[in-house]
């Protein structure tokens, strides 16, 4: 799956989660850009995304990812593609 | 496991339940339930359950319960969920200097936090059981010391099941049976707890609802009463009418082991008090040969309260035998191997339950299992002659076709009943009564077991139950009137309900006698009955009038003392 992909497959992810089709995120998109995204919507999120990939995020990863970029890094190299 | 997503249940939460009846949920827990509660919220919507959901604030357990103002005391919960994770419960016990003493220490903790709740008023109170997880550092001898965690969480786990008994209206709802039964990877996300004091899963969490939401629909009444099951290749391998007596797989080899697990899964839920009845596509006598005669099965004729073969369309049949048991059609399920005919049933019959088998008989009863059915708020010893009542009800039924007269038929039957007010050794069939009651009620007031107790031991009400016995059989406890002191002259009827059991054989007229003889007794001047509408109550809609009640407006029914005049019944009381 290349970047482009992934990065497809985590939009649907966040249209789910945000119950909301509007949103565009891009590798830039931060928490700060979407309303709804708060720490318990994150849990919700990395859950929707690990069982999407079929991985688990570590735990430093959770709290330090700081875009939908750094996000995508992870998913390329632990997630079986 | 419940195939419904976490999101999904999210979503559900945006949903206006306006239109639906309005729970009131608490949540008390030693970790992070915010999600816990979302799932719950939105599982509900699933259920057409309207959760309004108080949320305690992160382990705030002590500080809302011990201070008689809280926001939880405020909320005024009609159910109280308690999640205390076995994370916290190791943390206490690493800190804890008498490991040997832990459980018992925990569980009195745990029994305060019951009786606290209790003495607030009626509360349902929803307890999670802990999971029984190990530190492994006695490895495999922590099952043989009491030194170990795993010894004192499994200890604790006993403890609350029988104080469960003791205090009636505790649940547990069981979540170590959840983890014991989808794995520790499913149920746990340790990282989650790490970062967000959160210890289920987000996989897990509907699953966890959905069982919270079984407990809550159970003590609400929602229970299945009656199981429907087709035969060929649902109860034994292959078709009778095809393969003969023989040519069937049924016991201990090869494919009929499947069967005969699944017949003796039956059977216990019959005994449970679960009625069973046969719905199948054959000629009756071909039906039934199996069980007269293959002596492998495990289910009998005498299992079975109706049975029903024949060659019309299954919906038919499945509503003859709902009308025949005169139970709603939404405490039936619906076994069939055959999607086909589990569809029509379906479109035909909405209200009904209808499990999608597996294709494999191999995964019948794992399948059934994990959709828990079945729950129940109470369970009495007499639950297990449930089946003879209805058979014995199926013998009446042909009696009555002998007489031309229904007064000589009524005669005939020799009734026979008891009236007395609540006693403890009846506390639990009460309960049950006023839980499984939905078309003879007047009120639909439920009560649990420890609402009962309440009622008989409160000078402010007096209280009656009734039993019925006939030639054909004791019906048991069918009846339930509990009367409201109102004022010196005034009975209040805070509610009556019947089984539906004993309709038309002057029960009714029979009760409301006793009621207005009770109302004499103690000096009382009039009786004012209430009917509240429900879905599912308009039989009763009138009945006050006709047993010579006046209409006294809003809903309201009057009799006076003095000018009653007794109904006729052909039923004696039992001396």
């Amino acid at each position: 799956m290349s970047r482009e992909e992934i990065l497809r497959k985590v939009n649907e992810i966040f249209w789910d989660v945000f119950d909301d089709e509007s949103i565009v995120v891009t590798e830039e998109t931060t928490a700060a850009d979407i309303e709804d995204w708060d720490s318990l919507t994150h849990i919700t999120l990395i859950s929707e995304v690990e069982g999407e990939f079929g991985f688990t995020f570590a735990m430093k990863d959770v709290l330090g990812m700081k875009n939908v970029g750094e996000m995508l890094d992870i998913i390329m190299k632990s997630a079986k593609l | 496991m419940s195939e419904i997503t976490f999101t999904r249940l999210k979503r559900n939460c945006k949903k206006d339940m306006s239109d639906k009846k309005k729970l009131r949920l608490a949540i008390l827990g030693d970790c992070a339930t915010q999600h816990l509660a979302t799932a719950i919220r939105g599982y509900g919507v699933e259920e057409e359950l309207w959760f309004e959901v108080f949320d305690a604030d992160y382990n705030q357990i002590d500080a809302q319960l011990l201070d008689p103002q809280s926001e939880f005391f405020q909320f005024d919960p009609q159910f109280a969920l308690i999640y205390m994770c076995s994370e916290k419960l190791y943390h206490s016990f690493y800190e804890t200097e008498d490991k040997a003493g832990f459980a018992d220490a925990v569980y009195q903790k745990i029994r305060s936090y019951w009786e606290l709740i209790n003495s607030h008023g009626a509360v349902n109170i929803i307890q999670f059981t802990f999971v029984e997880a190990d530190d492994r550092i006695f490895g495999n001898y922590a099952a043989k010391t009491q030194a170990s965690f795993l010894y004192q969480v499994k200890k604790l786990n006993y403890l609350l099941m029988n104080g469960a008994q003791e205090v009636k209206n505790a649940f547990l709802m069981d979540l170590n049976y959840i983890t014991a039964q989808y794995g520790r990877e499913k149920v746990y996300d340790d990282k989650l707890y790490y970062i967000a004091k959160m210890p289920l899963s987000t996989g897990i969490l509907p699953e966890v609802a959905k069982q919270v939401t079984d407990i809550v629909k159970a003590v609400s009444g929602r229970i299945i009463k009656c199981v429907v099951t087709d035969l060929d290749n649902t109860l034994w391998g292959g078709v009778i009418g095809d393969d003969g007596l023989e040519g069937i797989q049924i016991g201990e080899l090869g494919l009929g082991h499947a069967f005969e697990e699944f017949q003796m899964w039956l059977k216990g839920l019959k005994s449970r008090g679960i009625i069973l009845a046969v719905c199948s596509k054959n000629n009756e006598d071909t039906a039934k040969e199996p069980f007269l005669k293959h002596p492998e099965m495990v289910l009998r004729m005498d299992d079975f309260s109706m049975f029903v073969a024949n060659w019309e369309d299954k919906a038919s049949n499945i509503r003859y035998i709902q009308e025949t048991l005169n139970i709603g059609m939404d405490s039936i399920v619906f076994l069939d191997d055959n999607a086909f005919e589990r569809n029509q049933v379906k479109s035909m019959i909405p209200d009904i339950t209808v499990p999608e088998l597996p294709e494999d008989p191999a995964m019948y009863l794992s399948y059934l299992k994990g959709l828990n059915l079945f729950e129940t708020a109470s369970w009495s010893e007499a639950d297990k002659d449930r089946t003879k009542q209805y058979q014995s009800e199926i013998k009446r039924t042909e009696q009555r076709r002998q007489y031309q007269n229904y007064d000589e038929y009524l005669q005939s039957l020799g009734m026979v009943a008891v009236a007395k007010p609540f006693d403890p050794f009846q506390y639990p069939r009460i309960a049950q009564l006023t839980q499984r009651s939905n078309q003879f009620n007047l009120r639909t007031v439920r009560y649990t077991e420890a609402e009962i107790e309440k009622l008989a031991e409160d000078d402010h009400f007096l209280t009656l139950y009734f039993m019925l016995k006939d030639q054909f059989g004791d019906h048991g406890l069918i009846s339930v009137a509990i009367l409201e002191k109102q004022d010196e002259e005034t009975l209040f009827m805070h509610n009556w309900l019947m089984s539906c059991r004993v309709l038309k054989r002057g029960m009714e007229e029979f009760i409301i006698n006793k009621v207005m003889e009770t109302a004499r007794e103690n000096g009382y001047k009039r009786v004012i009955g209430e009917y509240i509408q429900t879905p599912k109550n308009a039989m009763v809609k009138d009945i006050y009038g006709k047993l010579g009640f006046r209409e006294a407006g809003g809903g309201l029914f009057v009799a006076d003392v003095d000018t009653f005049v007794q109904n006729k019944t052909f039923i004696k009381t039992e001396e």
